[in-house]
């Protein structure tokens, strides 16, 4: 994991007392409210329905157990003893006081954590694969050119008044779990024999407008990540639109443009800087690689660590079952990668109380070489915990309400704060997300529908990615009553699509029938061991809707 | 035939900005030397000819008519670029320009810090740049960091507090024009 020096906490202590000195000027009367808008977005900062909202920057999702028990104790000294995992892999508190807001930023700057653009119209926190450097899958491991994004992309001078937020996400797997299909920019880190490059695609985005992101180069040398990533987000800079916040997304120029032309003129940009001082040096990549380097595995027999695992969890089947959803194998013999799952029945999806960061914290102290790392589906992985071990970690986890086996299935939902928390809500969504869990909690039954995403919006914002949900649920508005449309067939993986509307809104009554009746539809027409979304894709929407919208006979 | 510059008429023209009496330059307080000629919608015709003598400013548009007219009094004709007019409008010519100034319509408006950068990086502009409009005092390192050295700053707090957020940051990560190597560089990594 990356680790500070001096100058990085130099740059951070400066960024703290800068945003004291706002508050100050805010609360005083100086700073107008819409003066201190931008800076305070800019610290994560929102003003929300209830309180205000403050989104802590966890960098590419890692985070060490000193950290995680300095945000157990932020969020009881400050908040309500709660906070929540977001789906770009950041943790947010719901209840400070905006007083309080510059000690909370000093407090996280001594563990090497901030919040900076975390929101507001500037380039965000870069996300990845939680899986980085454990998959089997990994082309190369992406957290070093995450970590030399973040440190570029960290006060960029020209760019903290784009025109919109800027997101980027980077792969360097095969198998793409960082959805950077639908980010602005996304990085998918290649070989080509022994080189290392990067594909980029770009334009992708959800929100109202939900567009799958187009690839603007094919191969570009290692050491030019920056000065390219520089050149796109200039001409984004100068030719984004402006007068519209709804039409000011990169998205909106990359299709206006057509993508072949925006890679023209981010290439033209970029022949005049590709030489300059961003361009990586090998000292640099090496240092950046240092900080990702392996732990201290121990050396296993993978073989019979295999089979002793095996013999354990035919013993027992609860074991069995969580080590199936919710454990991913580990390029290291002997090893796993788990999921906690923050997502039992009942809970808004990704929170977490204060005692449960702490738990986190010590599960990573006891099985994980003092690591976790938070996903895009709002859950926490410890990426490198001992076979033998897995029994032990999954009691402890038991414990504390994190080894629900639900992951990747339907139960393992993503969902937005929806009305209950959020200002721009058309609907509540975390009930349909409650209620549709207490209808199918039967295990058997979840396990046999398999991998099965639902993502869950209460608005065309999107943050609960519904566009790319297996199954999508979105709140809408009608004659200010609650009502639900759904969606079906989006994916965020390699084989990135949007999905499609099934036919006119539901009212949130209905909706566990609805859920039920495309389950049914797709168990009767399934072949064997054929996942939901390959019979969406071979059978399409009609027959789903015929069933869903069938007059009770 | 002089050139005549008859402003093409624009739609609707945006905020313009202020040309206050004192500013920030280099770091200290001085008084503003310079007339700022705000664009204009009417039918007006400049000529080199018809403007008056002394240090001005002008929109770039005029300037781009009459600028091989005024090639004579190059120490005191400067340019102002708006938001949506970048720095390769002015290109090789900047090296020869005394003050080119950038506007910000709005404090949210970024624009004007690529262009800043350009004229400094690309176009190897030397001489004062500076930044006009509605930019706020919380912008001042992120401008000083894109080249700008001059602020003519249209808002109502001092320009003391200004001047102290000039030195809000002591390091960058990434390379600017007051920091031309970026952090990686100067970690001392071998
Ligand atoms: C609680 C109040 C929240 C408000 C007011 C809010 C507001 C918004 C708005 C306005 C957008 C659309 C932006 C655009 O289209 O450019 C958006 C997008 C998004 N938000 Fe939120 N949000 C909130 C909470 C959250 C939370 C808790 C998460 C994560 C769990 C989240 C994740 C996202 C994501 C992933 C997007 C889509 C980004 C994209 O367009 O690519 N938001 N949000
Ligand atoms: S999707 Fe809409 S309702 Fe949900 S958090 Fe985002 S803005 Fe709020």
């Amino acid at each position: 994991m990356y680790r500070y020096d001096d100058r990085d906490r130099a740059i951070i202590g400066d960024r703290v007392a800068q945003f004291r000195g706002q508050t100050e000027r805010y609360l005083s009367g100086e700073l107008s409210e819409e003066q201190f808008l931008p800076l305070r977005l800019q610290n994560g900062l929102y003003i929300q329905r209830l309180a205000p909202m403050l989104r802590i920057a966890v960098p590419y999702g890692l985070l060490n157990s000193t950290q995680l028990r300095r945000l157990a104790r932020i969020s009881r000294d400050y908040d309500k003893g709660y906070a929540h995992f977001t789906t770009r892999q950041n943790l947010q508190f719901n209840w400070p006081q905006l007083e309080d807001i510059p000690d909370i930023l000093a407090e996280l700057s001594e563990v090497e954590m901030h919040a900076v653009q975390t929101s507001g119209n500037c380039i965000r926190n870069t996300t990845s694969d939680p899986y980085a450097g454990v998959a089997r899958d990994e082309i190369v491991d992406p957290r070093p050119y995450c970590e030399l994004i973040r440190q570029w992309s960290t006060f960029h001078p020209e760019f903290a008044f784009l025109p919109r937020k800027f997101k980027i996400a980077v792969s360097g797997s095969e198998q793409d779990r960082a959805a950077i299909r639908v980010h602005d920019i996304g990085v998918q880190i290649v070989k080509r024999g022994e080189e290392i490059g990067y594909q980029v695609l770009v334009g992708g985005g959800q929100g109202r407008t939900p567009v799958i992101a187009e690839q603007i180069r094919d191969f570009l040398p290692e050491r030019d990540l920056l000065s390219y990533l520089e050149a796109i987000v200039r001409v984004y800079n100068q030719l984004g639109r402006r007068d519209n916040k709804y039409k000011a997304r990169i998205k909106i120029l990359v299709k206006a443009m057509g993508a072949e032309e925006f890679g023209r003129l981010v290439e033209k940009e970029w022949e005049q800087i590709r030489d300059g001082a961003e361009q990586l040096t090998p000292e640099a990549l090496a240092w950046a690689k240092s900080f990702f380097a392996d732990p201290d595995y121990r050396t296993f027999d993978g073989a019979a660590s295999d089979a002793a695992l095996q013999a354990q969890a035919e013993d027992d089947k609860a074991f069995s079952r969580w080590l199936e959803r919710n454990s991913f194998p580990h390029r290291v013999p002997g090893y796993r990668a788990i999921k906690l799952s923050t997502k039992p029945t009942g809970v808004p999806p990704g929170d977490v109380t204060d005692r449960q960061l702490e738990a986190i914290a010590e599960l990573a102290d006891g099985f994980s070489f003092g690591e976790a790392r938070v996903t895009h589906d709002q859950n926490v992985v410890l990426a490198d915990v001992e076979q033998e071990r897995l029994f032990e970690l999954w009691q402890a986890a038991r414990k504390h309400g994190f080894a629900t086996p639900n992951i990747g299935t339907l139960t393992d939902m993503i969902c937005c704060p929806g009305g209950d928390y959020c200002s721009l809500a058309n609907a509540k969504s975390i009930p349909v997300a409650e209620a549709i869990q207490r209808r199918f909690d039967d295990l058997d039954y979840l396990y046999d529908l398999g991998d099965l995403n639902l993502n869950i919006s209460g608005c065309m914002n999107a943050c609960g990615h519904h566009h790319v949900g297996h199954i999508g649920v979105l709140g809408v508005d009608k004659k200010g009553e609650e009502f639900y449309q759904v969606q079906l067939g989006g994916s965020s993986s390699e084989s990135a699509s949007l999905a499609k509307v099934l036919g006119p809104s539901f009212s949130r009554a209905e909706m566990p029938d609805v859920i039920g009746k495309i389950l049914d539809l797709y168990v009767e027409q399934r072949q064997p061991e054929e996942p939901f979304i390959d019979t969406y894709n071979r059978i399409g929407l009609q027959p789903f809707k015929e069933r869903v919208y069938a007059r009770a006979s | 035939m002089p050139a005549q510059a008859k402003r093409p008429k624009p739609a609707k023209l945006g905020p313009q900005p202020a040309n206050p009496a004192e500013l920030i330059i280099d770091g200290t307080l001085a008084s503003n030397e310079w007339r700022l000629l705000p664009q204009s919608d009417e039918e007006t015709e400049i000529t080199a000819a018809s403007l008056a003598p002394g240090k001005v400013i002008l929109p770039y548009g005029i300037w781009k008519a009459l600028k091989s007219d005024l090639s004579s009094r190059k120490t005191e004709i400067g340019v102002w670029l708006d938001s949506d007019e970048g720095a390769e409008l002015i290109g090789a010519d900047a090296e020869a320009l005394p003050l080119i100034a950038v506007h910000f319509p709005a404090f949210a408006d970024g624009r004007g810090f690529t262009t800043g950068r350009q004229l400094r990086e690309r176009y190897d502009y030397k001489g004062e740049l500076r930044a006009v409009g509605a930019f706020m005092r919380d912008q001042l390192t992120y401008l000083s960091r894109c080249g700008f050295n001059a602020f003519a700053y249209e808002g109502e707090q001092s320009l003391l507090g200004l001047l102290a957020s000039l030195n809000d940051f002591s390091d960058s990560y990434q390379a600017g024009v007051d920091q031309p190597l970026p952090l990686f560089r100067r970690r001392g990594l071998s």
